[in-house]
């Protein structure tokens, strides 16, 4: 659960924005990591310490929602107002599901058929997608604003990550 | 998470896996999706002049509870009119599955494939008369 009164843009100095510098990220995070380390704290008050435990906490909370691309989007539509993943919300473009559907299909029998080659080049055939989805969302929730369209580009996002984690792991399976 | 005895039933012997021929001016197809976990549902169903529903076919790929309430709405389906299979609710297939709280937009899921596929078959009615 995300903590409501943080802002993870601002708690990593980012300015709000789908693309983001992911080295000034990664310094930000590992420079509240350490000064809130709890061997800093040893001697600290019960308060200190468990202020410091927070901010940690929130931290990895936030490194992690910013770094994967698909959860940096659906952060910042929530700051928007906008929950791109409500479950009431099941319509998605016919194209893309059978596309979806293919995609789970190939997937499926690659798995049973234990392919090494056809998982590997659909993962590149995902990764190849989800880099020209991030491309869109950085247009359209950075310089376009257009919230509606975003919302639609995370959700595709989000399905492909997930077949593609899918994919990954029928992947290590075999190997 | 225990799944129930229904919900674990349709899982391991799904009913109605497959599909129907989608160009088939009598078969209707609703797909969704959720991305909150991926899950992804194909339903069809084949309209006889009647209006009535002689057979139902899904695909989907997801968690079992998502399996299940796909599985479950196909038998549900077949003899039904596609205004009876329209009013069906994602309450009484929760209730029917006894699905807990976090599952319960799998069953979101399959009203919705079920509307999809009625509103498809209704698109292609319209259009046959029309010609």
């Amino acid at each position: 659960m995300s903590n409501p009164h943080t802002n993870y843009f601002q708690l990593f100095a980012l300015p709000e924005r789908f693309n983001i510098d992911i080295q000034s990220l990664e310094v930000n995070y590992r420079k509240i990591q350490s000064a809130s380390h709890p061997d800093r704290f040893v001697s600290a008050s019960t308060a200190e310490k468990l202020h410091s435990m927070q901010l940690a906490t929130t931290a990895n909370e936030g490194y992690n929602t910013l770094k994967n691309p698909a959860t940096r989007a659906k952060y910042l539509l929530e700051q928007r107002g906008i929950n791109a993943i409500s479950d009431t919300n099941t319509a998605m473009p016919a194209d893309f599901l059978v596309q979806q559907m293919e995609w789970r299909e190939h997937l499926e029998e690659a798995k049973v058929a234990k392919d090494l080659p056809t998982l590997e080049s659909l993962v590149i055939q995902l990764q190849a997608e989800a880099k020209s989805i991030q491309t869109e969302l950085a247009d359209l929730l950075d310089t376009k604003k257009n919230d509606i369209a975003a919302t639609e580009a995370t959700r595709k996002l989000i399905f492909i990550d997930k077949v593609c984690a899918d994919a990954r792991q029928a992947i290590e399976q075999l190997e | 998470m225990a799944y129930s005895d229904k919900v674990l039933d349709h899982y391991e012997n799904p009913r109605n896996v497959g599909s129907l021929d989608k160009n088939d001016p009598n078969v209707g197809t609703g797909m969704v999706g959720a991305p909150a976990c991926g899950d992804v549902m194909k339903l069809m169903i084949k309209v006889n002049d009647d209006g009535i529903i002689e057979d139902a076919k899904f695909k989907t790929y997801g968690c079992g509870s998502a399996i299940a309430s796909s599985s479950l709405v196909t038998e549900w389906l077949k003899g039904r009119t596609i205004e009876e299979a329209y009013a069906i609710k994602n309450s009484e297939i929760a209730e029917e599955l006894a699905l807990p709280p976090v599952k319960i937009h799998c069953s979101v899921l399959a009203e919705d494939a079920i509307k999809a596929a009625v509103a498809d078959i209704k698109a292609k009615q319209a259009a046959k008369v029309s010609i």
